[in-house]
């Protein structure tokens, strides 16, 4: 170790810049590259009209409350309904994936590579246009929020299986072997020892799972809803055809990320929580 | 083989292991194991590094299958296919080297998860069992800790804690000193004494030569999935017959020979 360090430490003087002037220099021609873009976009953009098409404050303001109190709620309807429906079915496949009776890992196999390989607009569209012609007279229960929890909680089961299963092996084997040596059958010992500690280890990526769906749910914009039932993206669209303005979608993306980044955030934290913990 | 006469009535056995054999794929693991635990019994199991120790342990309360051969644990056999193998394991505590308590449950929690799951007591009926074995491995005070928040040798002794509030009629340890730091292990292996001295029957693999030596009414020496010698804690330990116990020992015990702490 301290022979390594030496002979590079005498190879350095020799060098017309040392290692930390140059860390400098390169530093400085990034941030001057940086400086120059900002100014030259600045220069070239045309204010008036960004601002005629992006940030009408009486456009906005007209917006409120509805977009709270109708387009957040259904989003946060959707993506919660989604998010709970995709847990249960989710988990219901991760034991299957892992059952010793081969017909159904294949069963849980199967279901999982075909959701996870299409498009979720292609899944929206089956549930909300598919269902009612394969079906003639038969409903979704529960109309347009019955639609969008199938339809997400269908795309959501498909990657939560797999984190969920990952969950469940990332428990130690002890684990297991010390509650079966207490006599506790397989079927105890998976409920209350290792499902317990696999979900704590999936909390982060369940998190950013949530994330996904909250942006899933704009799908519903393909699907015919009522008034009452539009969410953000919708909403947004809706709106910003009525008024020739972009200002509607800047609002409801903002609405997005009100959500989307605290949770991001969280997620992170509550990774770097179960590094601690694990370390 | 151990030819060599049995101590005691094999009938009246807590442990009766008989031709056992046990395989991972093409590697035999076990190659024929003859050997029994008389009630109130500390059977010392001794021998290097993958002669089979851990499995035969294993073997008996079946977290391994066995190949061949058959298991009785207080006369009923275990490898029987239709022997009901959690009644038979309540039966039998095991304490593991790498602890293995529960993380996401408090102490008290740890140990009343399978008295509750298990053998139907009701949370308070449990949580007294509970108390009783903590305040036996000294721990009454820590029964709201995590297991985080514990010592290695306070984990291991809620382990043995956890083991004993099923009422076991007999115990299995794998190596429990084994992943302690040196300064903790004498408070696991007093616990250990105590029991021992109580008249628990015990199955103890071990590199603790003087806890054997000690509290051992039997030390069995296993080397290559064989028992190669076995008998009291003088003969095996102080005057080993078998050249491979001699050579065993000579490294175990001359701590020229051991790596040492550094290392
Ligand atoms: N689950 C397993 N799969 C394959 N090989 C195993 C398994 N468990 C143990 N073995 C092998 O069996 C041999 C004996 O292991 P073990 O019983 O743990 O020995 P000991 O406890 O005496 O160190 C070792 O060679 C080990 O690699
Ligand atoms: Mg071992």
């Amino acid at each position: 170790m301290s022979t390594v360090t030496s002979s590079t430490r005498t190879g350095a003087p020799r060098a017309r810049l040392t290692l930390r002037q140059k860390r400098r220099l390169s530093l400085a021609v990034q941030y001057a590259l940086f400086v120059a873009a900002v100014v030259a976009v600045a220069l070239v953009a045309d204010w008036q009209t960004l601002r005629q098409n992006f940030a009408r404050t009486e456009i906005a303001a007209e917006m409120f409350p509805e977009v709270l109190t109708v387009a957040l709620k259904n989003t946060v309807i959707y993506t919660l309904s989604g998010f709970t429906g995709g847990l249960v079915l989710g988990v219901l496949l991760a034991l299957m994936r892992l059952s010793s009776v081969p017909p159904y890992r294949w069963l849980a196999m199967a279901y999982i590579e075909v959701f996870r390989g299409l498009p979720a607009l292609l899944i929206f569209l089956f549930v909300g246009v598919g269902v009612p012609l394969a079906f003639p007279g038969s409903t979704i229960p529960g109309g347009t929020v019955g639609q969008v929890a199938l339809a997400l909680t269908l795309v959501a089961a498909a990657y939560m299986a797999e984190t969920v299963r990952a969950g469940i092996q990332a428990v130690p084997k002890g684990q297991t072997e010390a509650a079966r040596s207490l006599g506790m059958s397989s079927t105890w010992a998976l409920i209350s020892i290792v499902i317990p500690q696999a979900f704590r280890i999936i909390v982060p990526p369940l998190t950013n799972e949530l994330v996904l769906l909250f942006k899933d749910s704009s799908l519903v914009l393909f699907l015919g809803v009522q008034l009452g039932d539009r969410e953000l993206t919708k909403f947004g669209r809706d709106l910003a055809s009525t008024k020739a303005n972009i200002t509607p979608i800047l609002i409801a993306g903002l609405c997005y990320l009100a959500i989307t980044i605290p949770l991001s955030y969280l997620a992170r934290r509550l990774e770097a929580r179960n590094a601690k913990a694990t370390a | 083989m151990t030819a060599e006469a049995l101590p005691h009535d094999r009938a009246d056995a807590a442990i009766d292991v008989r031709d056992l054999h046990k395989s991972f794929g093409d590697h035999e693991v076990l190659r024929g194991i003859d050997f029994s635990v008389a009630r109130g019994e500390v059977v010392c199991v001794i021998g290097p590094s993958g002669s089979g120790k851990s499995t035969l342990l294993r073997c008996i309360n079946l977290l391994e299958q066995p190949t061949s051969g058959r298991v009785l644990v207080g006369g009923v056999e275990v490898t029987d296919p239709d022997v009901d193998i959690d009644a038979v394991r309540r039966r039998i505590g095991m304490v593991f080297q790498s602890f293995n308590l529960f993380p996401h449950l408090t102490v008290l929690e740890n140990l009343t998860i399978a008295q509750r799951r298990v053998l139907r007591r009701s949370k308070a009926e449990a949580a007294e069992v509970a108390r009783v074995n903590l305040e036996k491995v000294g721990l009454s005070e820590r029964e709201d800790a995590y297991p985080a928040q514990l010592s290695g040798g306070q984990q291991q002794r809620v382990a043995i804690a956890r083991s004993l509030s099923m009422g076991p009629d007999l115990m299995l340890f794998d190596e429990p000193t084994s992943a302690l730091d040196p300064e903790l292990v004498g408070e696991v292996l007093s616990v250990m004494r105590e029991l021992a001295a109580e008249g628990m029957t015990m199955m103890v693999v071990t590199h603790e030569m003087s806890f054997a030596r000690e509290v051992a009414s039997r030390v069995v020496f296993m080397d290559g999935g064989v028992v190669v010698e076995q008998g009291p804690p003088a003969q095996v330990i102080g005057s080993p017959q078998h050249e491979r116990t001699q050579s065993f020992l000579s490294r175990v015990l001359d701590p020229a020979a051991t790596p040492g702490p550094h290392s």
